[in-house]
């Protein structure tokens, strides 16, 4: 039997590793001072980006650097090739249970195992991340020239990153899956505070730093908790019928349901906890950006779906509305604030907290639609933010600006980027036939036989992405080009193929969804009847709609 | 790809001939035609530049030439089979939650698509000769091409969630078509606004669909309508209501009307597309095809009476006093959408009268529209009718063509727009009661300002003194814009007679959705009172037109007015009401919350982080200054927390 989990997760931190000790040369000092005064140049926004090209190229350091980039991507492609491999040997018939398990014996005096799997949703999200990866590590291909290793450190914490982000998604073990969420900050607090934008960036490293690790503390001590009670870290000897943690009380239980869903909440990120996003954003390198909301962020309803939801059943009823009304205030107000950003970076942050208030409140729904379309929503945002964040990425090298007040009449200059810029924002504003659209419809038609009031309120968040896409769309793209816009160039080759399988990603999951789905439905079946005690499937009289749909076939 | 019939209207052996037809079975076509014009032409790029509206004009012409093989294969059969539901895919699914790309034919669907496809082709081919000169013509057809695939799925879809795709997809085209020349502020406004304003009105749409849901455990037609008897009156009343809004933003009805005035930003092809054959037709569409909730909502119904009423009497005022000839033509849709949305409204009684209406008016709005910007092409984009006049003898095709749609449009009798005009009005009148009287005589109060304010139109445009800018050198258009005009000065003339003579429409419409079959009476229509009524109202707008703006000479600048008028220049202050009740707060509550999430949410937080910070200085060297550091001994503390807890433990 092949261990493809392992195999995925170890390709990438292999990579990382010699990506990282590839020979460096020595003749890098006068490159660095130019690559210094453009970095910072950069930050302040009054040079354009490409108008310094540094002189690492001549040096042989560049040659060097090439070569880690390459490397970086083939490692990064090469892994999207084993788990494309694994996920067609993946039975769609068994989605609900777990799959390509691994169960190794790490520190056996905890009872702490190596233990992999994957379910349907977990498989997809893994997807979605090695599928993201290339693309990034492509998007950045030349960002970090002017410093003096070339962005090869840069490229290093990318795959470093991607094996955290497999494994994390993978574990069934809870200890190791805590180790992943912790390890994952070390790789993103470098690629924010080293090499990201600006000069508050190491502040905003710090920021996001000190948020997650606030919440990964209080999760240890669930972890712990669940260990002393449970008496297994391992996640399928955790949620049996007869386990110890099902038997505990339900005011335990909802102490360690509370203290994964702090974390949790913090990652995700869920209104009050969110402030660190859009700080770490705005300092980011828009990769960064693409990896830290597109993939990271998932972590955290991921938990919340597996851990939260499935370790703690007894617990979920009471937690219900209040994650609902939290998840209500994301999504309203995510969507005002990010009508009144100015910064693309920032917008593009605050409007995931709005679609993530999407995710949560379809999770918390417990109905199937709601919470099938909350596990795609995770995908389809993955892909739409992560081509939102690329589009502004590159329009930020090329103006050296993420402001919108910066920029106008793009559209006449590049009309290739303005119509990649377009698509991917209507995708963000949920419109049919692009992906999102199914998994947004999904889940507020699961939140209305829930409840319709979280519903309604929910549908005003969708008139009001209408506002903070298409408002920025027209600030930065349409009306009399700006000043200082003149050379703006329409997309290169390589950027149109690190944004073109995003397009086409949404394009297709947008008209024919159904094939993710039926990977992710029985995975979600399995939450559903977690909470069966409250709300089953959708449809109040949905047995009665099945029928008249036999009836109809006749 | 099999085809059936829906069992509840059709016999069984007309399910196995269906399954034979391909023409049936390939409805799909229709769609994938001019669908596949738009990604031809925006995934070829520049390289299509040179000859891409060929193939974007050719394909919804065939999509035009399946459409009349549907309609006879329809015709083939016996009426109350005329009903074929064709599924093409399942597009999601999860537990009792169906959504299919599954279409529906039937009279209904193709009528519109009859229309959609015929109207829109001319629109091409005039389109071509329009913007020939344009850098961007490529993208023009792209867009056109996928306006008329998004409103086809529209009219097309055999459910809810399709339908709803159709919707959005129309906003998605008509934002980006009256945003054409997004290099304008005004455009790019515009077109964001009519987006917004849609949006708006699809939510209406969208919680419709999820009560449908999760009450009626259904989001089909024909599930929904058979779980309609068994509902409650609130669930109807609910989803009527919020279905009307839907119909509202598309169809520019109040209170959703603001942004059709200022979709004039388009060129000039587009607004002919947006007011005569696509978009603002889609919510009457709505109302018809719903028929089966309205019926069940009789409160809804009327409220759909009386948002119709009121729009017909809002855009024809607003139509009277705008000098810009195709802001009073938008004023002008508006009021007689309004007319068929009160139709509509009606019930059973008024659906054929609706549909027959948007049908006939699809070719006059269509010709006048086409027939504006062949003017403004003579003038040199000009709009302004105060600075148009005597224009008749320079551009007598335009001046016939658009002559026929005028006397079409205000109901002149045995042209186009009298029958179903007369068919509204005898319908009105046919519902009875107080609320027949008043609805009836609203229209032909509606009726009587459409005479006004179009013969001002052609006054001020054709007749009179030349009242010219300098430099203007008026010319007639070339023949591949005067020939989709004449075509459509055609249908004004006798598209109606046909349509409604012999109760010819009526028949083949009436048994698919459940219509009242209602005669329409020729001889009637000139005797009856209300006939009698109609056509006093008529002579009465034109004469005040002609005392005011052919007798008298008309000023080259627009007088100030009274209340009245200037209310009404101002589109009787949508905009400011829009501004003042949702603008000017939402501003407001984003500069609040700004100020909270910085001062209150990340303030306490950023607080929080310097306590910390400070209370750490006296750590001594643990605090090196270096964020890596403190954040890597973060790390370790945590590790160390973990660790003393496990052994504790």
């Amino acid at each position: 039997m092949i261990p493809w989990l392992t195999i995925a997760i170890a390709l990438p931190a292999v990579g990382a590793v010699l990506v990282w000790a590839l020979p460096r040369v020595t003749a890098t000092s006068p490159a660095r001072t130019v690559g210094e005064a453009s970095a910072s140049a950069s930050g302040g926004g009054t040079t354009t980006a490409t108008a310094v090209r540094p002189a690492a190229t001549d040096t042989g350091g560049g040659a060097s650097a090439e070569t880690a980039k390459r490397l970086a991507l083939g490692f990064s492609l090469a892994t999207l090739l084993v788990v494309a491999a694994m996920a067609l040997r993946f039975d769609t018939s068994q989605a609900g249970g777990l799959q390509f398990e691994e169960v190794h014996p790490w520190i056996p005096r905890f009872g702490i195992h190596y233990a992999v799997g994957v379910d349907g949703i977990a498989l997809a999200l893994i997807l979605m991340s090695v599928i993201l990866v290339p693309l990034v590590i492509l998007a950045a291909w030349n960002e970090h020239e002017d410093r003096s290793d070339g962005g090869r450190g840069y490229f290093a914490l990318i795959l470093a990153l991607e094996a955290m982000m497999i494994g994390v998604f993978a574990a069934t073990d809870v200890f190791l899956f805590y180790v992943f969420f912790e390890v994952m900050l070390i790789p993103v607090y470098f690629m924010i505070g080293r090499y990201g934008r600006g000069d508050e960036r190491s502040k905003a490293a710090i920021k996001f730093l000190l948020y997650s690790l606030a919440g990964g503390l209080i999760m240890l001590v669930a972890v712990i908790g669940v260990y002393v009670i449970g008496g297994s870290f391992l996640w399928t000897d955790l949620v049996g019928e007869g386990s110890a943690l099902a038997a505990v009380d339900p005011a335990t239980a909802r102490w360690l349901f509370l203290g994964f869903f702090i974390a949790f909440a913090i990652k995700a990120p869920m209104w009050p906890v969110h402030t660190w996003l859009p700080t770490a954003a705005q300092s980011s390198r828009p990769g960064t950006a693409v990896l830290l909301v597109g993939v990271l962020d998932k972590v955290g309803t991921y938990g919340m779906l597996r851990y939260c939801l499935e370790l703690f059943p007894a617990a979920v009823s009471w937690f219900v509305w209040p994650v609902v009304g939290l998840s209500l205030v994301s999504i309203i107000y995510g969507a005002i604030l990010a009508v009144g950003q100015n910064d693309m970076m920032r917008l593009v942050a605050y409007t995931s907290v709005s679609h993530f208030g999407f995710i949560t409140l379809g999770i918390f729904a417990l109905t199937a639609q709601a919470q099938a379309g909350a596990a795609l929503y995770m995908v389809n945002h993955g892909f739409a933010t992560g081509a939102l964040f690329l589009i502004v990425g590159f329009l930020i090298a090329r103006r050296g600006s993420a402001n919108i007040t910066d920029y106008g009449g793009v559209q006449k200059l590049a009309p290739k980027l303005a119509g990649v810029f377009l698509v991917t924002g209507l995708a963000g504003l949920g419109l049919p036939g692009l992906a999102p659209f199914v998994s947004e419809f999904l889940v507020l038609i699961g939140v209305y036989a829930f409840s319709p009031i979280p519903a309604v309120i929910g549908v005003i968040g969708v008139v009001l992405a209408a506002l903070y896409i298409l408002w920025m769309y027209q600030r930065t793209m349409n009306g009399p080009t700006k000043e200082g816009l003149a050379g703006v160039r329409d997309l290169s080759a390589r950027e149109t193929w690190a944004v073109a399988p995003l397009v086409a990603l949404l394009l297709v999951l947008g008209v024919y969804p159904q094939p993710a789905l039926d990977v992710i439905n029985p995975a979600v079946e399995r939450t559903v009847d977690i909470g069966a005690g409250t709300v089953a499937d959708g449809g109040s009289e949905g047995a009665a709609g099945a029928q008249e749909e036999e009836g109809d076939e006749e | 790809m099999a085809v059936t019939s829906h069992a509840y209207l059709a016999a069984d052996p007309v399910v196995a001939t269906a399954a034979d037809s391909a023409v049936l079975s390939g409805a799909w076509l229709l769609i994938a035609m001019p669908l596949a014009g738009a990604a031809i032409l925006l995934l070829g790029g520049r390289r299509t530049d040179t000859w891409g509206h060929w193939p974007a004009t050719a394909l919804p012409v065939a999509s035009f030439a399946w459409a009349v093989l549907v309609l006879f294969e329809l015709l083939g059969r016996a009426p109350d089979a005329r009903s074929v539901s064709v599924p093409v895919y399942e597009w999601f699914s999860v537990g009792s939650f169906t959504a299919g790309v599954d279409l529906l034919v039937d009279p209904l669907s193709i009528s519109f698509v009859l229309l959609i496809t015929f109207v829109g082709s001319l629109i091409h081919v005039y389109s071509i000769g329009y913007m020939a000169e344009d850098p961007d013509r490529r993208r023009f057809f792209a867009y056109l091409n996928l306006f008329v695939a998004a409103m086809l799925v529209l009219v097309l879809a055999d459910n809810f969630v399709l339908l709803f795709f159709g919707w959005e997809g129309v906003g998605l085209a008509s934002y980006l078509l009256i945003g054409f020349w997004q290099y304008k502020n005004s455009a790019a406004v515009a077109a964001k606004k009519a987006f917004l304003i849609n949006r708006v009105g699809d939510l209406g749409l969208l919680v419709a669909i999820m009560i449908m849901f999760a009450v009626l455990g259904a989001v089909s037609f024909s599930d929904v309508f058979a779980a309609v008897p068994g509902a409650s009156d609130g669930v109807l009343l609910a989803i009527g209501l919020l279905l009307l809004l839907g119909a509202c933003g598309k169809s520019a009805q109040l209170p959703l009307q603001a942004w059709l005035l200022d979709a004039m930003e388009g060129p000039t092809p587009v607004s002919a597309l947006i007011h005569a054959a696509t978009m603002v037709t889609a919510g009457v569409y709505l109302i018809v095809r719903a028929g089966p909730i309205f019926e069940g909502a009789p409160v809804a119904q009327t409220v759909v009476t009386v948002v119709g009423a009121a729009t017909m009497l809002a855009g024809g005022i607003i139509a009277s006093a705008k000098d810009d000839i195709k802001k009073s033509l938008a004023g002008s849709t508006m009021s007689q959408i309004g007319m068929m949305v009160l139709a509509a409204g009606l019930g059973p009684i008024g659906y054929v009268a609706a549909i027959a209406h948007l049908i006939t008016h699809g070719f006059f709005k269509a010709g006048l529209f086409l027939g504006a910007g062949s003017v403004m092409h003579g003038m040199n984009e000009g709009v302004d009718m105060r600075r148009y006049g005597g224009l008749a003898r320079i551009m007598p095709i335009t001046f016939a063509t658009f002559g026929l749609g005028y006397l079409a449009i205000i109901g002149f009798p045995l042209l186009s727009g009298w029958w179903t005009k007369e068919s509204i009005i005898s319908a009105a009148f046919g519902l009875g009661g107080t609320q027949g009287m008043v609805l009836g005589t609203t229209v032909i109060v509606g009726a009587g300002l459409t005479a006004f304010y179009m013969s001002r139109m052609v006054f001020m445009t054709f007749f009179g003194e030349k009242r010219w800018e300098k430099g203007v050198n008026p010319h007639e258009s070339p023949v591949s814009m005067t020939a989709p005009m004449v075509v459509l000065a055609v249908g004004s003339v006798a598209l109606g007679a046909f349509l409604v003579l012999g109760d010819r429409f009526a028949n083949f419409l009436a048994p698919t959705i459940g219509a009242q079959p209602h005669h329409f009476d020729v001889v009637h229509a000139f005797t009856a009172p209300y006939g009698l009524a109609a056509l006093a109202m008529l002579a009465v707008g034109v004469a005040a037109a002609w005392a005011m703006y052919l007798r008298r000479p008309v000023a080259r600048t627009a007088p100030k007015g009274n209340l009245v008028t200037v209310a009404a220049s101002r589109e009787l202050y949508g905009n400011e009401i829009n501004e003042g009740l949702f603008m000017r707060p939402g501003q407001q509550l984003t500069r609040a919350l700004l100020v909270i999430e910085d001062k209150v949410i990340d303030g306490a937080v950023n607080g929080l982080g310097a306590g910390v910070r400070d209370s750490s200085r006296g750590l001594g060297r643990a605090q090196t200054g270096f964020a890596r550091t403190y954040a890597l001994t973060m790390l370790f503390g945590a590790v160390i927390v973990a660790a003393t807890l496990v052994v504790r433990l």
